[in-house]
């Protein structure tokens, strides 16, 4: 075309970016990609090849790696991990070195990111770099404060850490950077789509002084990722499907790895009538159509308010018109190539299956591309609305109140993220908290940064990564886990000590109740003595708790300050009764309980005191605006309580859940279970909401896969002496709760952490 | 109004030749109310343009000489003499130099107007005669717009009468900045009655209005009370044009499209001086009104230095060497 000709179309030109270096710096280096083990390049063999999406090309040949493989590199990172621990300072100026060595190679490195995944030349430049650049920074400042802030953690040991596709360079800096600066080593497989940046990224890691077997990456697909899984290691860290998330909890369970899970999301965007439209439009484009939509965090269910719907949706799609998508490499570009074709093709699939609401497209060039997609006139029932797509589909609905914005919003097993646009700051700051994710951006999206954790509730999986929460995962405490010793009951066959009947109930929506399958258990005193009977709880029982505790829910919503009384109100009325709960200790066990008992007054003041002290975090992210990082409650705790404290086992998980807003079911100690039912008269008088605290006795193996198994529970601990920690972990893979299996210590700052969930918001603001 | 079909786009720069003119409709004070702007969404979305539209080569040769076909050519000083305004219109007749014309294939290409004060709008019109370059008069007492009222209509009038077919009027920004969406409408709206055939222009004068949400609501106001264009600034103002900015009236103009089906024009002014700024002006326009805002019955720049750095771009391009500004003809 002539110069005349486009001054009168005012096309936009090509802009292409060169990919002559990055295929250079491939050749150079035999064009495979392979595995980095402890400081050394090798084996790389070509077992299957990595394309370019957009173009269908090979760019290198890749190792698929073997289990032997994977052992030598762990081998390689237990060697290494002692030496790296020593010294807080080296490890700072090494992430630092880490960081600047990025930024020199910038370039290269978006360049080889866009080839690889076919993500917009503009995206791994002026997003995917900087932010895992800013990651290796901002983790060199905390290995830098380890020593100083957190004097009672040290590292995990060797971590395993498998990343995916979407963000393979970003996701391989939040998982490297944390467990560096932490004093831990790791070896880390890159998406079998995605291995090209790791490869750069170990060569600039070499240069920044990284000593051998620190960094190790194994190269593979998902055989190679179930050999990291099972090898040796002391940590997995994941980021991918909700599907292998659960695999990996299963097969890591009992097993006392540590274990993060970053996974799916089909995250609400909720755009209020009196949101600025046009920039909840704008922001849509960051949200479903930001790397083709294949985010874990995309806002792809688009839920806007009744009386706005048809004006929002005619401005979205006209915005999508606008939308060019091709080559990646061109810096003019919006949306580039879907990784694979597989993935294409499930994603036209899960298009194509739907038969509800209309569908509005615009169009995409051939091959491994596809059209940015709206929904419209779905509702919660749809397939669409409840299944990750993992594409630029956006599926929308309408609402008509904000409750019920909040409760179509949180109709699914994920929980992420969410947007909510309003310019009304009593709305948006009213919505945020009652939003089940983990990032709640209000008038934003897909906000990001080293300073503010990142990770979901539900099935998007545990853990966050970033911010100081997310040390917590690759650190544990200094305090030495103790061996799990069970305590048999005492046995006896002498008749009641006392003449009148004691058989303690279940108690249950601050209620006694009989259990359900009608069978106790006579309990004995060390001369066997028969103390009095108690109830058998089974799995209906448990049923009921969890009921009991949902209607217990607007204890979450209770403020510090009541919790706090109410806690202070029970150590009350436990000090009043402290003779007869010390006898009755000493019955059971045949020790003295005037100790544990005055233990137990002291750490219900403990909780009560942190009640209304646990404070979030106005994280420093680099906008104008706050992150506010939240700490909410959990939600529905089972506890099974220690063997060897039969009153304080029960007092203190139930203080910690209660303190910070949470509902909780006590699995009574096994052995010596009337400490606990002696409770009951003592929560009653207490003002202890009906729900909240939820007591059940019985066989602590029998419960065990009943609690971890239920779906509307959303924590598990136990302090029981039985190792229940395999049946726990692999019951929990179902709806991905969280598991807290007999940690060591834990003090009492570890049980607040354990209570709670932290939730960012983001709050950009401007008049 | 004649209609589109009569003329084509490149004999003439008015609107009211190739649209149907906005005629304004009552004054909606509800959907004023309404209007929305948040400001870190709206940074946003201009903070990441320049990363998401690149324009090279042909391209950007060919989106520069557009670029200079959509200048309204400037000279607002108190120091304007009548020989300067000539040299300025030479200006904007020739604004590139032949050769570098000739090779690109633009030749004929003009500024989109020339922008003057009240006084020099004879001389304007004088020096332009046989283009089909419009002059363009700043008005009612521009810049602070605070001379008396009937002096300011009674200047649009004189300007109309000297020649001037565009008139720049600047609103009162005390009626903004006291909500007083009445008076600012009233005032629009007498302005742009007394303008007749020649098109206007509201200045909003945005660095002067405190909030986007101001700029939107006051954007929704004047095209109601019939504004031609609405235009970012003076010039004068310490903050002029910025992206965040234009992006919120531009927004304003394609809601008053969507709800009446009329065209309003916008002109950036003041603080546009790189030829990479130009750029991403018109990447915003294209992407957020659509190609048809690209032509200069419905897009400004109000611009007195862009075109010497325009001119060494596309002499850069032309040679491939980097030009100097020695090199090109000052208006």
């Amino acid at each position: 075309m002539t110069i005349k000709e486009i001054f009168d179309t005012m096309d936009y030109g090509p802009a292409p970016e060169s990919a002559s270096e990055a295929l250079q710096w491939l050749a150079d280096r035999g064009g495979c990609a392979g595995h980095y083990i402890g400081g050394k390049w090798g084996p790389i063999r070509d077992d299957f090849p990595t394309n370019n999406p957009a173009t269908g090309e090979k760019l290198a040949g890749v190792t698929k790696g073997t289990a032997e493989e994977v052992a030598t590199a762990v081998k390689a990172a237990r060697k290494a991990q002692p030496g790296w621990a020593k010294d807080a300072h080296t490890r700072a100026r090494i992430l630092y070195a880490i960081a600047r060595g990025m930024q020199k190679n910038s370039r290269l490195l978006a360049v080889m990111e866009s080839l690889d995944n076919g993500k917009p030349i503009r995206e791994s430049r002026d997003i995917d770099v900087p932010l895992a650049i800013r990651h290796f920074y901002y983790h060199a400042g905390m290995a830098q404060l380890m020593e100083a802030e957190l004097p009672d953690r040290q590292p995990l040991g060797v971590c395993g850490q498998i990343i995916p596709w979407n963000f393979p360079l970003l996701m391989l800096a939040w998982k490297i950077a944390p467990a560096l600066a932490m004093g831990n080593t790791v070896v880390l497989k890159p998406a079998e789509f995605t291995p090209l940046t790791a490869m750069v990224f170990c060569e600039i890691a070499e240069a920044a002084g990284v000593p051998p077997g620190v960094i190790n990456i194994v190269t593979g697909d998902g055989d190679t990722g179930a050999a990291i899984v099972a090898a040796d290691v002391d940590k997995i860290a994941f980021t991918g499907s909700t599907s292998v998330g659960r695999i990996i909890r299963e097969q890591t369970a009992g097993s006392g790895k540590a274990l993060s899970l970053e996974l799916g999301g089909k995250s609400p965007y909720i755009v209020f009538e009196d949101a600025d439209v046009d920039s909840a439009v704008e922001g849509l484009v960051d949200a479903i159509w930001f790397n083709q939509g294949q985010v874990c965090c995309a806002g792809s269910r688009l839920l806007v308010q009744e009386g706005i719907a048809e004006r929002f949706y005619a401005k979205l799609r006209a915005r999508m018109d606008g939308l060019r998508i091709g080559d990646p490499l061109d810096k003019a570009i919006d949306i580039g190539a879907i990784v694979d074709p597989s993935q294409r093709d499930m994603i036209a699939a899960m298009v194509s299956g739907n038969t509800e609401g209309e569908t509005y497209q615009t169009t995409a060039p051939d091959g491994c591309f596809y059209p940015p997609t709206l929904i419209t006139g779905l509702s919660p029932a749809s397939h669409l609305m409840q299944e990750e797509i993992f594409g630029p589909v956006l599926a929308a609905t309408t609402f008509r109140t904000p409750s019920e914005a909040v409760e179509i919003a949180n109709n699914t097993r994920y929980g992420l993220a969410a947007s909510v646009w309003s310019e009304n700051i009593n709305l948006a700051l009213d919505i945020a908290p009652q939003l089940a994710a983990g990032i709640v951006w209000v008038n934003g999206t897909n906000m990001m940064d080293a300073a503010a954790g990142f990770g979901g509730v539900r099935e998007s999986g545990f853990g966050r990564e970033g911010g100081w929460e997310g040390l917590a995962g690759y650190t544990k405490p200094k305090i030495k886990r103790e061996k799990l010793t069970s305590i048999a009951p005492f046995t006896g066959a002498g008749g009641p000590s006392d003449p009148l009947d004691r058989t303690a109930k279940l108690y249950i929506g601050g209620k006694q109740a009989r259990p359900d399958g009608g069978y106790s258990r006579p309990v004995f005193g060390p001369k066997g003595a028969l103390l009095g009977e108690a109830s058998l709880a089974n799995r209906k029982d448990l049923r009921n708790a969890v009921e009991a505790m949902n209607a217990a829910k607007s204890w979450g919503k209770t403020t510090g300050h009541l919790r706090a009384q109410i806690l202070y109100y029970i150590a009350e009325n436990l000090s009043a009764r402290s003779d007869e709960l010390a006898k009755r200790i000493k019955d059971l066990t045949g020790k003295a309980g005037k100790d544990e008992v005055q233990h137990c007054i002291n750490t219900l003041f403990t909780f009560a005191a942190w009640a209304d002290k646990y404070d979030g975090q106005a994280h420093s992210v680099p906008i104008r605006g706050v992150a506010l990082a939240m700490k909410e409650p959990v939600g529905k705790i089972a506890a099974f309580c220690a063997d060897d404290w039969p009153l304080l086992g029960a007092i203190s998980p139930m203080a910690a859940a209660m303190a910070m807003g949470n509902r909780i079911t006590l699995i009574a100690n096994q052995p010596f279970p009337l400490a606990a039912t002696d409770l009951y008269q003592i929560l009653e008088t207490s003002d202890v909401p009906g729900g909240v605290v939820n007591i059940l006795t019985g066989d602590h193996s029998e419960l065990a896969p009943h609690a971890a198994k239920h779906m509307d529970i959303d924590a598990v601990w136990s302090f029981s002496g039985t190792n229940l920690a395999a049946t726990l972990e692999k019951g929990a893979a179902g709806n991905l709760k969280r598991t807290w299996i007999n940690p060591a210590g834990p003090s009492a700052k570890d049980m607040l952490v354990a209570a709670t969930e932290v939730k960012n918001i983001w709050i950009p603001y401007g008049a | 109004m004649t209609t589109a079909t009569t003329q084509t786009l490149e004999t003439s720069q008015l609107p009211q030749l190739h649209e149907p003119r906005n005629d304004g409709m009552p004054l909606d004070l509800d959907w004023v109310a309404s209007a929305q702007a948040n400001t870190s969404a709206i940074e946003r979305r201009a903070a990441t343009l320049g990363g998401r539209r690149s324009i090279k080569k042909d391209y950007q040769a060919a989106w520069l000489c557009k670029a200079i076909s959509l200048m309204d050519l400037t000279t607002l000083s108190g120091d304007d003499t009548v020989n300067r305004v000539r040299r300025l219109c030479a200006k904007a007749r020739q604004p590139i130099r032949a050769d570098l014309a000739t090779q690109l294939g633009m030749t004929g290409l003009t500024t989109g107007a020339v922008c003057v004060y009240h006084e020099m709008v004879p001389t304007a019109v004088a020096a332009l005669e046989g283009t089909n370059i419009p002059v363009a008069a700043v008005s009612t007492g521009f810049p602070a717009g605070l001379s008396p009222f009937h002096l300011r209509i009674a200047e649009i009038g004189e300007s109309v009468a000297a020649g001037a077919q565009e008139i720049d009027i600047v609103i009162s920004r005390r009626h903004v900045l006291t909500g007083n969406w009445q008076a600012l409408y009233d005032e629009m709206r007498e302005m742009r009655d007394t303008c007749g055939e020649a098109h206007v222009k509201a200045i909003l004068a945005t660095g002067e209005l405190g909030t986007l949400r101001n700029v939107a609501k006051a954007s929704l106001v004047c095209m109601m009370a019939g504004a031609d264009f609405i235009k970012t600034s003076t010039g004068k103002e310490s903050v002029n044009a910025t992206l965040p900015v234009s992006l919120t009236m531009i927004r304003a103009i394609r809601d008053y499209q969507d709800r009446t089906g009329i065209k309003v024009g916008y002109k950036p002014a003041g603080g546009i001086s790189k030829a990479k700024d130009a750029l991403l002006y018109l990447a915003l326009i294209k992407d957020e009104l659509g190609d048809r805002w690209l032509q200069p019955d419905l897009f400004r720049f109000g611009a007195s230095s862009l075109l010497g750095d325009i001119e060494r771009q596309l002499e850069h391009h032309v040679t491939g060497a980097y030009s100097a500004q020695w090199r090109h003809a000052i208006g």
